[in-house]
């Protein structure tokens, strides 16, 4: 049984990720499709809090709403005028994409809510701490982390040197 | 009253579809790196909610999107350096002037 507070806590989750990512992909405006996009990675953070997951949530906060949104906000403004407007779509290209959208949410919740038995499974308790995920982060053992955190590093070296590159005044 | 795990899974899907119908129409070269952007984090919510769920005990999902979080970051950095590359040297990120791959 959840508290009162928590299930309002998840309505008002699920209410923004659902209107704010409609409103990101029909809005005209692309400087406030970046900025409902703001909202929703917000909301994301809001659900990684409410299953338990404090870390995770702080990553999604720093890295997605604090770095990736800071870049967007850049590309957009580095390629756009301030009033831009996007053009408006051709009826075949929306028809298109309103029917593979919606075709693909209806198969899924069909099979989600018919089909499934895990999906009422209820929250177990966990207590992920912060000890236990930097323990996991760098060792080597069965459930230990080094090698993919090791990759990530030298990903993300290579993607600081790819955008240099690429991005260079020539 | 319970949150069952079926009740986060639906956010997650319609913010899919979202993403998926934005990346079908949109024109602009950001508004579609945009709508990948919520296709990613649909699928890292489902990630996080099935460990937390079913796994309780473990840390496999929560780690897989912590992973995808990062990569993620590495993948926007990189394409929109590209695009503003592209812009630099056709002064538009409409997809459909940009139709060499060498300038």
């Amino acid at each position: 049984m959840d508290s009162v507070g928590n299930i309002i806590m998840y309505v008002v989750i699920a209410l923004a990720i659902i209107v704010f990512s409609v409103l990101t992909v029909t809005t005209s405006k692309i400087l406030r499709s970046a900025t409902y996009l703001l909202f929703v990675l917000l909301a994301t953070a809001g659900i990684y809090f409410q299953v338990g997951y404090e870390f995770l949530g702080a990553v999604q906060i720093a890295v997605y709403a604090g770095g990736i949104l800071v870049l967007f906000v850049f590309a957009i403004l580095l390629t756009h005028r301030p009033d831009a407007k996007s053009q408006p779509l051709t009826s075949e290209k929306r028809w298109l994409g309103l029917s593979a959208a919606i075709a693909g949410v209806l198969v899924c919740g069909y099979a989600l809510i018919k089909q499934c038995d895990v999906v009422s499974a209820t929250l177990g308790s966990s207590d992920v701490t912060i000890e236990k995920i930097g323990q996991a982060l760098l060792s080597t053992d069965k459930f230990g982390y080094l090698l993919p955190f090791e990759a990530v590093s030298v990903l993300l070296l290579a993607c600081i040197i790819g955008g240099i590159v690429i991005a260079r005044k020539r | 009253m319970e949150l069952s795990l079926l009740m986060y899974l639906i956010p997650s899907l319609v913010m899919f579809g979202c993403g998926v119908y934005g990346f079908i129409t949109r024109k602009n070269m950001i508004a579609i790196l945009i709508s990948l952007e919520l296709m990613l984090n649909s699928v890292d919510i489902n990630f996080a909610v099935f460990n937390s769920y079913l796994f309780p005990g473990q840390m496999e999902g929560m780690f897989f999107s912590l992973f995808a979080i990062a990569i993620a970051a590495a993948e926007t950095a990189l394409a929109l350096a590209i695009v503003i590359n592209v812009y630099r040297k056709v002064k538009n990120v409409d997809i459909k002037e940009i139709t060499k791959m060498k300038f």
